[in-house]
């Protein structure tokens, strides 16, 4: 585990501190429950501006380490904080500093873009047709034709969704923005596009970036810092290029320090999942 | 501060409102067919009154049956609108973007029911119309002024159990809509509907007291029927508000409970 740099807390935008979250799972005719072991000690200091990788496979506690940064899941032991604030205690002025981009696009599928974008950003306070225009500022920049905005979303591809789902999360201006495997799924192009998007805006706004993915050319494109996630724990969090000079075995990839670290668990998982 | 609170606070209230809008919208032809049952549905129940012999007494029965069939139309949408919202939440997966929205719940809540209120409404009146086309009934005597107050006095508590009711879809999707049918199915059997509650075996008939809807049925009836005035009705109408006032915090801090559940369990996720 690399070394936690030591950082002003004025500088911070999250801490997680000894996070753990369990659940109970059963499968079809078993009678008794097993625990599932999600996020098991997870410490985290993200500075702000940062854009913070989160690497795993299939099952690894990507998503639930996510959302109990994201206020939807309370940790069964440990806690986050955003900007200072406690994510359970404080979990309203938390909301206000954030916003989430989960892995499944998550609309209602019969209403167009425009009318979903509409929903999402009033829920926010912002204002119609400010959301509107941003909007389509946004997505014309993410190379959305304009015309999809006014179809349904259900016939939208899902890169096409995937953008519109970044559009919805950005429109409330958050200063944590937590991405749970935004480019799973989309085309080559697509994906080029959400990431250049991604830095730009990290360069713009302000904000400070959590973006969990399987892809590891992603992560040391556009990833400052990258933490490996295997089973609930962090194996390893340092930049990049510290990663491949501890674990990459003289290699310049970070697929080989993922099977190094990782090694055949990946395999096994990823086809479980 | 308050004040920008106060304003984003009714601008989720109207987003609510909105989106909601914009799904019948796109769901026209299911709407076109409810409306249509809707109002089939009153008229067959009405033309039950019709098969009495010519007279006062079979108007009475007509109209008698009618107010039921309206009533029952408005206080079961309000209740379905109310549990199917955060059942479609979770059936689309956006409950949990909405769920993360620095708005309060009450406000979120607020909104569905406003919503509720007004679509309810709409509906029972073009039934109302639908009926009154059909049948020709005068309610000379009736005072219509009294009956929509006992309405709306009833909406309150309608709102409180239809937030009871949409905890439970929060906690199960699948289970959470079954027990709303439950529900809505025992509220239909005790509220005397169509019949008075006296006809009811015991076993059952002292719970017709536990609904509000018994009372909003009965003083409707009255106020339509018998012609009984404002000033008459005001106390149950007080009595009506009072139990809303009692049911919808009860409602709000179970609902706020289950939340807080789901939130610790995990079962607000749909899937990812
Ligand atoms: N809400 C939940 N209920 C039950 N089990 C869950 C829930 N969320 C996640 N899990 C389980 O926790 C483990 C980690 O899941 P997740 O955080 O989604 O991993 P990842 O996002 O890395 O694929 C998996 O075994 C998954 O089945
Ligand atoms: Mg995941």
């Amino acid at each position: 585990m690399g070394a936690m740099p030591a950082i002003p807390l004025d500088r911070v935008a999250l801490e997680a501190s000894g996070l753990k979250k369990s659940f109970r799972e059963r499968e079809a005719g078993e009678r008794h429950w097993r625990q599932v072991d999600a996020v098991a000690g997870i410490d985290l200091v993200v500075p702000r501006r940062e854009i913070l990788g989160i690497l795993g496979p299939n099952g690894s506690g990507k998503s639930t380490l996510i959302r109990m940064m994201a206020t939807l899941l309370i940790p069964d032991a440990g806690y986050v904080r955003v900007f200072g604030l406690d994510a359970t205690r404080d979990r309203m002025a938390v909301r206000r500093l954030i916003n989430r981009v989960s892995v499944e696009a998550s609309f209602f599928k019969k209403l167009t873009a425009t009318e979903n974008l509409a929903y999402a950003t009033g829920l926010y306070g912002v204002s119609n047709r400010e959301s509107q225009q941003e909007a389509a500022r946004i997505l014309e920049r993410l190379g959305l034709p304009a015309q999809k905005l006014r179809v349904p979303l259900e016939q939208l591809s899902r890169g096409q969704q995937q953008k519109v789902a970044i559009a919805r999360a950005l429109l409330t201006s958050p200063n944590l923005m937590l991405l749970d495997e935004p480019t799973t799924g989309l085309d080559p192009k697509s994906r080029r596009e959400v990431q250049e998007f991604i830095l730009e805006v990290r360069a713009t706004h302000d904000a400070t970036i959590i973006i969990s993915t399987h892809d590891m050319e992603e992560a040391d494109r556009i990833c400052d810092r990258v933490a490996i996630i295997d089973r609930g724990r962090f194996v390893a969090l340092d930049t990049p290029k510290g990663l491949k000079s501890t674990y990459g075995q003289g290699g310049d990839s970070l697929e080989a320090v993922f099977f190094n670290l990782i090694g055949s668990t990946l395999e096994q998982d990823t086809i479980d999942a | 501060m308050l004040a920008v609170q106060v304003a984003r606070e009714s601008q989720a209230v109207w987003a609510l409102v909105r989106r909601n809008f914009h799904l019948i919208r796109r769901y026209l032809g299911w709407e076109v067919v409810f409306l249509f049952y809707n109002v089939v549905n009153t008229l067959t129940i009405g033309l039950i009154g019709l098969a009495m012999p010519a007279g006062t007494a079979r108007n009475r029965e007509v109209v008698y049956l009618a107010i039921g069939a309206l009533l029952w139309n408005f206080l079961s949408i309000l209740f379905q609108e109310v549990s199917n919202s955060v059942q479609w939440e979770r059936w689309e997966g956006t409950i949990e973007y909405s769920f993360m929205a620095p708005i309060h719940r009450l406000t979120y809540l607020g909104g569905v029911c406003l919503w509720a209120v007004l679509y309810g409404l709409v509906r029972t009146v073009v039934v109302l119309l639908g009926v009154a086309f059909f049948f020709h009934i005068s309610v000379g005597g009736a005072d219509l002024v009294g009956a929509a107050m006992v309405l709306l006095a009833s909406s309150v508590p309608f709102i409180g159990l239809g937030l009871m009711a949409a905890v439970l879809p929060l906690l199960s999707t699948e289970r959470g809509a079954q027990a709303t049918q439950v529900i809505q199915g025992v509220l239909l059997l005790i509220s005397g509907v169509y019949y008075p509650v006296a006809v009811l075996p015991h076993w059952i008939g002292w719970a017709s007291v536990l609904s509000p809807a018994t009372y909003t049925l009965e003083y409707v009836r009255q106020a339509v029927l018998s012609g009984a005035g404002v000033v008459s009705l005001i106390p149950v109408s007080l009595g009506l508000l009072l139990s809303g006032v009692v049911l919808i915090p009860i409602g709000l801090i179970i609902f706020t409970v289950a939340e807080r559940y789901a939130m610790h369990r995990g079962t607000l996720k749909r899937n990812g």
